[in-house]
């Protein structure tokens, strides 16, 4: 059953560029993939480590003009990626050393003003950065011959990226060090007293977390061709943790589909509707008031509520104590 | 040779010494009892031994080994295992995985990201052969969460077994059982094999009495009086504490 659900949703989502009609919409399905593995990222402070970032656009923006800075002084598409995710893997053990001194409201005040120095940087710092104006790439990178200039073929990239970070947060919830991490979030002080290294453990969580946050930044970098100040913002933090927890934190879809909302919404309906910001916070108090976990996790509360609803009661089986049962 | 032994143990909050000039000594295999009225600093020694709490002055030493400046988690790695009286599980996960991640903090796998912890069947394996010893394994993969409050203290011991660790800390492991449930929790600990230390704190006196062999009053942060079951209980001073006379 999950490895059969498993494959119909890869074929659906390799064959988006074949039947969704028009670049546009590949587009906007492309950045429904990078900022869902830029939620993917954040999802593993938010939910696993129970630490709510609001810096994260810092990491997603390093990544982004490190990449840009490297390819308009010449370099290579290799060294660019490599460079940015090496840069941002340093600023986020930057980050956690600050930032890990404190847990809960103290955590998000020291990201927040890490996210604001790099907002700073990218504005004012203007021989590095440009300023305002930002700066703009020539070209996106064909690796293995691959050409991702036209919008499929960027789409099919960036899935591929996509479909390798999802199996990465499939393989890290599930192992022990994903247990260690959860453990943190609930019981810190026993997780100590049970030998962790808790801080450690929050450390190279955050990493990971940053890690993703690169590569998605990277890919933005690439798919605009550009970075300008509006990418590090506060709302750009604010955005990617609202994706994270409309669609449910601590879950694997959770992220995903909260992006997907967040970037329709973005884009598609603001085609529609002038005040499409207006439409997006209504829709999040809606979530917040009906499904508090976040659309993935309420959807599957509602789908089982149906279904026992469904049944008549006599079919359910009464649990037994000691484990056997019947006559 | 002492299991543990606590010298000349200061800890102030504040202005308010809490403990003072603590001195402990507990032989190895010892059944050692700490009672004391509310307030008395039973809890806030079990933190500074367990390291979640430094002290400020006097030293602690396992197994004639200076742990006073060890961290807490490695303090854990040298043997020394407690529960709470407050219970610390993790509510949503199964019984099951809460031993597992006791016995997982002692091992370096937890550090890794790769394989899948549902698979590793050794380690699984001892959680359930540690959960059958407090007799919870038809409950293994029940969230914590859906138990009741003995069973939540059953596993609280669990969780300090599975560790297999050289001194037990059980910080009033009878607080809010029915006396079945005691008895059930009495047994349990009475059938920890003597190569394991223990020093409990606790309030209920019938239980507690017939199981220790050495008695610790605390008051206000002192030992008041120390010795045999016999000698603690007619001591005046215990009386006096105790009964207000």
């Amino acid at each position: 059953m999950k490895p059969f659900a498993i494959a119909i949703a890869v074929v659906i989502l390799g064959t988006v560029p074949l039947w969704v009609g028009g670049t546009y919409y590949v587009n906007v399905a492309s950045q429904i993939l990078l900022f869902g593995i830029f939620a993917l990222g954040v999802n593993v402070l938010v939910g696993y480590a129970g630490l709510v970032t609001l810096g994260h656009a810092g990491l997603f923006g390093i990544a982004a003009y490190t990449g840009a800075r490297l390819l308009t002084g010449g370099h290579g598409h290799v060294v660019a990626a490599a460079g940015a995710v090496v840069l941002t893997l340093v600023a986020a053990a930057v980050f956690a050393a600050l930032s890990l001194r404190g847990t809960g409201l103290g955590f998000v005040m020291i990201t927040v003003a890490l996210g604001q120095i790099v907002w700073g940087i990218a504005y004012r710092w203007i021989s590095i950065t440009n300023g305002d104006n930002g700066v703009s790439i020539t070209g996106r990178p064909s690796p293995l011959g691959l050409s991702l200039a036209s919008a499929a073929g960027f789409y099919w990239a960036t899935l591929s990226i996509f479909l390798v970070a999802v199996a990465s947060m499939a393989i890290f919830v599930a192992s022990p060090f994903g247990a260690s991490v959860r453990g943190t979030r609930d019981q810190p002080r026993r997780m100590n007293a049970l030998g962790y290294h808790v801080w450690m453990t929050r450390f190279l969580a955050f990493l990971f977390s940053a890690f993703w946050s690169g590569v998605a930044g990277l890919l933005f970098l690439y798919y605009n061709q550009f970075v300008s100040p509006q990418v590090v913002a506060l709302t750009a933090s604010a955005e990617v943790l609202l994706m994270v927890i409309s669609g449910g934190t601590g879950t694997l879809l959770g992220p995903i589909v909260g992006a997907a909302l967040v970037v329709v919404m973005k884009s598609v309906a603001s085609a529609y509707i002038e005040r499409w910001n207006f439409v997006l916070g209504a829709i999040f108090v809606a979530i917040v008031v009906f499904m508090p976990e976040g659309l993935v996790p309420g959807t599957a509360r509602l789908a089982r509520w149906v279904w026992a609803a469904r049944r008549p009661p006599a079919a359910t089986p009464v649990p037994v104590a000691d484990g056997k049962s019947g006559p | 040779m002492t299991a543990l032994a606590v010298r000349n143990l200061e800890k102030s909050f504040g202005g308010l010494r809490v403990i003072d000039a603590v001195n402990l000594a507990v032989e190895p295999g010892e059944r050692r009892l700490i009672i004391g009225p509310n307030g008395a600093g039973k809890t806030t020694l079990f933190n500074l031994v367990t390291g979640e709490l430094r002290p400020d002055g006097g030293s602690i030493t396992l197994f004639d080994r200076d742990i006073t400046r060890v961290p807490s988690r490695r303090r854990a790695h040298l043997g020394i295992a407690r529960t709470y009286q407050i219970i610390t599980l993790f509510p949503r996960e199964t019984l099951l995985r809460n031993v597992t991640l006791s016995l997982l903090g002692l091992s370096p796998l937890r550090w890794n990201p790769l394989v899948r912890l549902e698979r590793q069947e050794a380690l699984i394996g001892r959680a359930r052969e540690v959960l059958a010893r407090v007799g919870l394994d038809h409950l293994a993969g029940r969230p914590v969460g859906q138990t009741s409050y003995g069973e939540r203290r059953r596993v609280e011991v669990a969780m300090a077994l599975a560790q297999d660790p050289r001194v037990l800390l059980l910080d009033e492991p009878f607080a809010g059982l029915s006396i079945e449930e005691r008895r059930d929790v009495l047994r349990l600990v009475t059938a920890i094999p003597r190569a394991v230390t223990i020093v409990m704190i606790e309030h209920d006196m019938d239980v507690a009495l017939d199981f220790a062999e050495r008695i610790t009053v605390l008051h206000l942060g002192e030992v008041v009086v120390e010795g045999t079951r016999a000698e603690v209980v007619a001591h005046p001073r215990t009386r006096k504490i105790y009964l207000g006379e």
